[in-house]
């Protein structure tokens, strides 16, 4: 070898131009423009930044353009593994696409002990037995769910409440777990449930087949009670003990709850989360109301304009921070999965917010009569007489026979945001999602119309609010939304990464 | 530290490798050992080799390498090399040492600013290949670890995986550290041939010093150098390997320190520790310095930044080759005492530090060229 060294220059791609890669970008307060690719990489840059890219007068070499080529912004005669990488990413956030359908819904009863006024299925009352699931309708849901391709799948039991239709839940895990061994699939069971009619004998039962609990908690009594009302006016009083039942026989992280935000609900962000704090959860998350079955014929009780839910998200995110600051490790579970999106080259396995929808493409749900539906809110349509997103039955249809019905196709026409008149320009789009069945329940088209769509209102502004929060990089912020991130404990890494 | 001494070599015309022995061996066991003494011992038969400070010639036709300067480095049981020609006798391996390296090749395909231990344009493969193989037959007990290093070792192609092999059946719970560029491993047959050989305890240290592609090929001073690393360590993920990058920090590195440390957790999210390292004040380096230097101490808020960044991300970082007192205290249980035994010293300026024993000191060449602000610290700033 030589000790002849080479200048810098000499290093320089001979052609020194430049190709744009695709990007999204918007003007954002501050007087910047914030630029997103394909992959959710994002620049905050001065305003101005993007006209000059594009018109190719950004010099090379500058800071800027090292970051805009490192980012995967641009591209030039030295970019050749920086396509790989971009590729690489892209492969990593669409991964949630693999599988196909991973979540099975399966809704044992349309039978319930509770009466909520925002209740997306349409319930019974207790003693109507005609509403609960036959033994030849779960045989033939199971087997569709395991015609599947995945090897990860989920089963999700609901009602109704479907404790009070227990036998049929214990006969559909049964043979779920035979079949699923057969076809060597692995298998998550999760049970939605109000836990007010838990007993010692289906917590056994739970703990045996190693089931997960998903229940409702709205917040305090007063809140929790208004929301869920059942005789005896004691739901919160219940749910509080039979979670710490569960956590007893189940184990501690077996029990998830969630919260749904109803017009008395927005008064209280703080009561709210101090309550999921006081029952020892480490999650919360801020839901708005579905549109969908008694939530719309109530809506006078329990309805609201999203400027308001978005005013509740934003109180309660900053209560959230407050708590985490002195300590106690509280995630916001809608915050994490944008986060995630933002900020790591990782993709999340949340239906509700992906393109293409996860509605029938990664969901199922399979009603208690055979129906199948696209999601649980396409269901309630149903319940609703509109019955656009039923695929079919698993009495008279195969899972091929779903999956290319009319219906299935009117929904991924309009599951792309990328091809969405609105949102194949928005600097969001990366991040964001699509509803067709929420277009469809509240504009009447499933494509939609973004000015006035709730679901656009509310991630644009939850989004933006992120990123203004990203960008002022306050390093207790961000170091509270990386524990998030990378599931460490607020208090681990306050100790360990002092600033 | 001494590795090597040389003497008058007669009676082999081929480098012979053996486990020196300082006192007499019983004559079953003497095949693997070579005689280390002032003079010869009375009965020389069966040793693979003899190594003396005295000018007795050869008294047997056993390879011989008399009048070396000196013998006293070597210990009972290192591992020698004796060399035709030159009479050069080199120590390869010393178990008393927590630090042993297998020297691969001094050929190298980069031809870095700051390397340490510049290359040479010489056809040693073979040589040093053959010498290796018969080194690691006579390592016993095992260490606890083991680096190859170079050169670029990924150069000796199957010779590699045969040492690789090797390595796997004779001392499969040694951690093998190797230090590359990774460059060669952008071809895939090599790295599935490579990750085919399924070392159990295998991981490879790799450097990357910029996000950007002409800053990195200038400083290992190698066109294409960074697409082909880049491809490489995808092509090691792929087939499961295990990787850490390695950053050596100065002028030319610094800059977008903070933007290499988000690239790689963007792009390299699977490697399994990040070093980044001081700059070492030998070999190229000093040739260099004049577009190298930067003081440590100048650099704190870009490595601290640096350090966060991977961090937060939960990915594991270490700082190596600093001093504490120049180090930023948040930064301090970061760093690591990385400098081998033998090229490791303290300067006058540290007699009165107390936490010099936390401190992972300077090499031994640093004491031409060092930060201006190393001075002595107070137990009360030491690691909280």
């Amino acid at each position: 070898m030589s000790r002849i060294f080479l200048p810098l220059e000499a290093y320089r791609p001979v052609e020194t131009s430049y190709e744009l890669l695709p990007f999204r970008f918007t003007r954002f307060t501050g007087d910047r423009e914030l630029l997103v690719n394909e992959t959710g990489e994002y620049l905050f840059a001065p305003a101005g930044t993007v006209a000059k890219l594009v018109d190719r007068k950004v010099v090379f070499g500058s800071p800027l353009y090292s970051s805009l080529k490192a980012k995967q912004f641009i591209y030039d005669s030295s970019s050749s593994p920086n396509l790989d990488l971009l590729a690489t990413k892209y492969r990593t956030k669409y991964a949630f696409l693999d599988g196909a359908t991973k979540l099975h819904i399966f809704v044992v009863t349309l039978r319930c002990d509770h009466s909520c006024h925002y209740c997306q299925v349409s319930r019974q009352t207790a003693s109507h037995l005609e509403y609960d699931m036959s033994t030849s309708t779960a045989d033939r849901s199971l087997v569709m769910m395991m015609d599947s391709p995945g090897k990860d799948l989920t089963l999700e039991l609901q009602g109704g409440e479907a404790m009070l239709a227990f036998d049929m839940v214990k006969y559909i895990v049964g043979n779920a777990q035979k079949l699923a061994s057969q076809r060597q699939k692995n298998l998550d069971i999760v049970l939605t449930t109000n836990l007010a009619n838990v007993t010692d004998d289906i917590l056994a039962f739970l703990k045996e087949k190693r089931i997960k609990i998903s229940t409702s908690l709205d917040g305090p009594a007063f809140i929790h009670n208004a929301n869920r009302p059942r005789p005896g006016n004691n739901s919160h009083e219940l749910v509080l003990r039979n979670i710490e039942r569960c956590r007893d026989v189940l184990g501690f992280g077996q029990v998830a709850a969630l919260m749904t935000t109803t017009q008395l609900s927005l008064k209280h962000p703080i009561e709210i989360i101090d309550e999921y704090v006081q029952q020892s959860f480490h999650s919360v998350f801020l839901r708005p109301i579905s549109p969908y079955g008694f939530a719309i014929r109530t809506r006078r009780k329990t309805g609201y304009q999203m400027r308001a839910f978005l005013d509740f998200y934003k109180k309660g995110l900053a209560h959230i921070l407050d708590i985490n600051r002195r300590g106690y490790h509280l995630v916001e579970v809608y915050t994490k999965i944008l986060l995630t999106k933002i900020l790591t080259p990782h993709g999340t396995g949340f239906v509700d917010l992906q393109s293409p929808a996860g509605a029938g493409w990664n969901v199922l749900v399979y009603n208690y009569d055979g129906d199948v539906y696209v999601s649980d809110e396409s269901r309630m349509l149903a319940e609703m007489n509109d019955f656009t997103f039923r695929l079919g039955n698993v009495h008279k249809h195969s899972r091929r026979d779903i999956l290319t019905s009319e219906a299935f196709l009117e929904v991924q026409q309009a599951s792309c945001n990328q091809s969405l008149p609105g949102c194949s320009d928005c600097a969001y789009q990366t991040y964001c999602g699509s509803d067709p069945i929420f277009n469809h329940a509240t504009q009447g088209d499933s494509f939609g119309f973004r000015p006035t769509s709730a679901f656009c209102e509310r991630n644009m502004e939850v989004i933006r609010c992120l990123f203004e929060m990203i960008g002022k990089n306050d390093p207790d912020t961000m170091r509270i939304f990386w524990s998030w991130l990378t599931d460490r404990n607020v208090s681990e890494t306050a100790k360990e990464m002092r600033v | 530290m001494k590795l090597t001494t040389a003497g008058v070599a007669s009676g082999f015309d081929k480098a012979v490798v053996g486990i020196a022995a300082t006192s007499p061996v019983p004559p079953s066991e003497r095949s693997k050992h070579i005689w280390v003494g002032t003079v010869p011992p009375d009965d020389v038969a069966g040793y693979r080799g003899i190594i003396t400070i005295s000018d007795s010639a050869a008294q047997s036709g056993s390879p011989h390498v008399h009048k070396v300067r000196e013998i006293d480095h070597i210990s009972d049981g290192d591992i020698v090399v004796m060399e035709p020609g030159s009479g050069f006798v080199r120590s390869l391996y010393r178990p008393a040492d927590k630090h042993n390296s297998i020297f691969a090749t001094e050929r190298c395909n980069s031809n870095c600013l700051m390397c340490s231990q510049p290359p040479k344009d010489r056809d040693d493969i073979e040589e040093l290949s053959e010498r290796n193989l018969e080194l690691v037959r006579l390592i016993n007990p095992p260490p606890a670890y083991l680096t190859i290093t170079g050169g670029e070792p990924t150069l000796l192609g199957d010779r590699l995986l045969t040492l690789i092999s090797a390595l796997g059946k004779r001392m499969p719970d040694t951690a093998i550290h190797m230090l590359t560029n990774g460059r060669k491993f952008a071809w895939t047959s090599f790295a599935h041939q490579f990750a085919a050989v399924n070392h159990p305890n295998l991981s490879l240290g790799i450097p990357l010093y910029s996000d950007i592609a002409n800053d990195h090929d200038f400083v290992v001073q190698a066109k294409d150098a960074f697409d082909q690393t880049i491809m490489g360590l995808h092509q090691l993920a792929r087939w499961g390997q295990r990787i850490e990058i390695r950053v050596v920090l100065h002028a030319k590195t610094i800059e977008r320190l903070p933007e290499l440390a988000e690239f790689i957790y963007r792009n390299l999210t699977f490697v399994e520790h990040v070093a980044l390292m001081g700059l070492e004040n030998i070999g190229y380096a000093p040739k260099n310095m004049g577009v190298l230097w930067i003081d440590p101490n100048e650099y704190q808020d870009k490595l601290h930044e640096a350090v966060l960044i991977l961090r937060q991300r939960g990915m594991n970082v270490s700082i190596y080759n600093h001093q504490l007192c120049v180090l930023k205290p948040d930064l301090w249980k970061y760093a690591k005492k990385s400098i081998s035994d033998w090229k490791n010293i303290y300067i006058d300026k540290c007699d009165d530090c107390e936490v010099q024993d936390d401190c992972g000191g300077f090499f031994k060449w640093a004491t031409k060229l060092h930060s201006a602000h190393i001075h002595p610290m107070k137990r009360d700033n030491a690691r909280q």
